[in-house]
């Protein structure tokens, strides 16, 4: 299956995109919502699941979420948010606007693995 | 100079001796068996405590508690030979199959009493009993009469399953965010289960290797990553005592490297989706 990850931190699309990797994921890597609405729209298939940070530049996770839930052709993209913001309202505007799972950094390997096997993302 | 020699050589290991202690005293305090190939574990999880209560050694702290009852020593070092890892919906497939069958099953056979009893056994923090809390509401049962017993031998876990509070490294693990937010609250850095969940859970001292019977019966029992740290009789004789604590069509589920093969034949394996939970054999006249 093919993935996304979206995060203005090189580091943490790395630590990311490792992780997605050893699950056996094709893994493309964009820095803002912006790029990455970009390069899925151009996308001739679209991907199975989105990583996404809250905070960035230019566009920010959550309008990403939303851009993509308004989008006939990404409604079973699976997103799952990966952000430092903690507090209940935030992730309760996170699942309104569409997102499947919230991981709040700093999380394990073992976190992000954990989550994707209960959205049945992972063996 | 003579420390010289000593400190080169670094920390000093714990003699053969000391570790036949160890290995004596933690079985007959927990039934836990370390075997010969568990030195390394000693050494990690007993090295920091030796730092924090100010010991040169690993053989000095055994010899502290060859000497002396310091209870307050002895507990620390039992609850770091202890494994208490658990987390929220652990292995998933267990909950799938109380969810969609077993539960289903015993709402049926139970309607007239509105009543389901739970025990989870070795419930280190509570995420076991929380997970079932959750999962019985979100099924519609919060206003039947629900008790979900957990019992340790660990007071300081049950102390925390108590609270119910966690911290976010832990609410981060197998807990679905839309549970998060509608079951918990936020306390500081921590995370507190709901009142409404809390009084579905009771958590209660327990050493399974002693009688249960003041416990009742359950329709279903979880003693899940438990039995693996035992050796087989202390196995039996806990199967044995779970077997007297279940209702007579009532379930079992142990963990996924768990069995009651070859040690109980009274139990009868029961393949549910993707989990295996057992049930006492139908006594032919
Ligand atoms: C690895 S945890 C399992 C937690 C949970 N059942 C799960 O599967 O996630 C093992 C627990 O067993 C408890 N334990 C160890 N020996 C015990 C004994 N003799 N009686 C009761 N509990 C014991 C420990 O305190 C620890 O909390």
């Amino acid at each position: 299956m093919r993935a996304m990850v979206v995060d203005d931190s090189r580091a943490m699309r790395l630590i990311l995109r490792k992780t997605l990797d050893e699950l056996g994921y094709e893994v493309s890597q964009a820095a803002n919502g912006r790029e990455a609405l970009e390069l899925l729209e151009r996308d001739p298939e679209p991907v199975g699941l989105v990583l996404v940070d809250w905070n960035m530049p230019e566009m920010n996770g959550i309008e990403l979420v939303r851009r993509m839930r308004a989008h006939p052709r990404f409604t079973s993209v699976r997103l799952v948010m990966v952000t430092t913001e903690t507090q209940t309202e935030q992730m309760v505007e996170a699942l309104e606007a569409g997102a499947d799972e919230y991981i709040m950094k700093p999380f394990t390997s073992e976190v992000i693995v954990e989550k994707l096997r209960m959205l049945g993302l992972a063996a | 100079m003579t420390g010289t020699t000593a400190e080169r050589r670094g920390p000093e290991e714990i003699t053969g001796e000391n570790f036949v202690f160890l290995q004596r005293w933690v079985h007959q305090e927990t039934g836990i068996v370390l075997d010969d190939g568990k030195r390394y574990l000693v050494d990690a999880r007993l090295t920091p405590l030796v730092r924090d209560e100010g010991l040169q050694s690993l053989n000095e702290l055994c010899n502290l508690l060859r000497a002396t009852r310091a209870p307050h020593l002895n507990r620390k070092v039992l609850e770091a030979m202890t494994t208490n890892e658990t987390l929220f919906f652990r292995d998933l497939a267990p909950f799938d199959a109380l969810r969609e069958t077993i539960i289903p099953e015993l709402v049926e056979r139970n309607r007239a009493i509105r009543a389901l009893r739970f025990w989870s056994a070795a419930a280190s923090s509570g995420q076991e009993a929380y997970s079932l809390a959750m999962m019985l509401v979100e099924m519609g049962l919060g206003d039947w009469n629900i008790r979900i017993h957990g019992t340790d031998l660990s007071e300081q876990m049950l102390e925390r399953a108590r609270a119910g509070q966690y911290l976010q490294i832990e609410v981060n693990r197998g807990l679905p965010a839309r549970y998060l937010v509608k079951y918990f609250e936020r306390e500081g850095l921590e995370w507190r289960v709901q009142e409404r969940l809390r009084r579905m859970v009771r958590f209660e001292r327990r050493d399974l290797r002693e009688p249960m019977a003041s416990l009742g019966t359950f329709d279903v029992v979880l003693c899940r990553n438990v039995l693996i740290y035992f050796d087989v009789e202390t196995k039996k004789r806990i199967l044995g005592q779970i077997r007297s604590r279940m209702e007579p069509r009532g379930y079992l589920l142990l963990g996924a490297a768990e069995t009651t093969f070859g040690l109980d034949n009274r139990f009868e394996r029961k393949p549910v989706g993707g989990a295996v939970f057992y049930q006492i054999r139908e006594q032919c006249e």
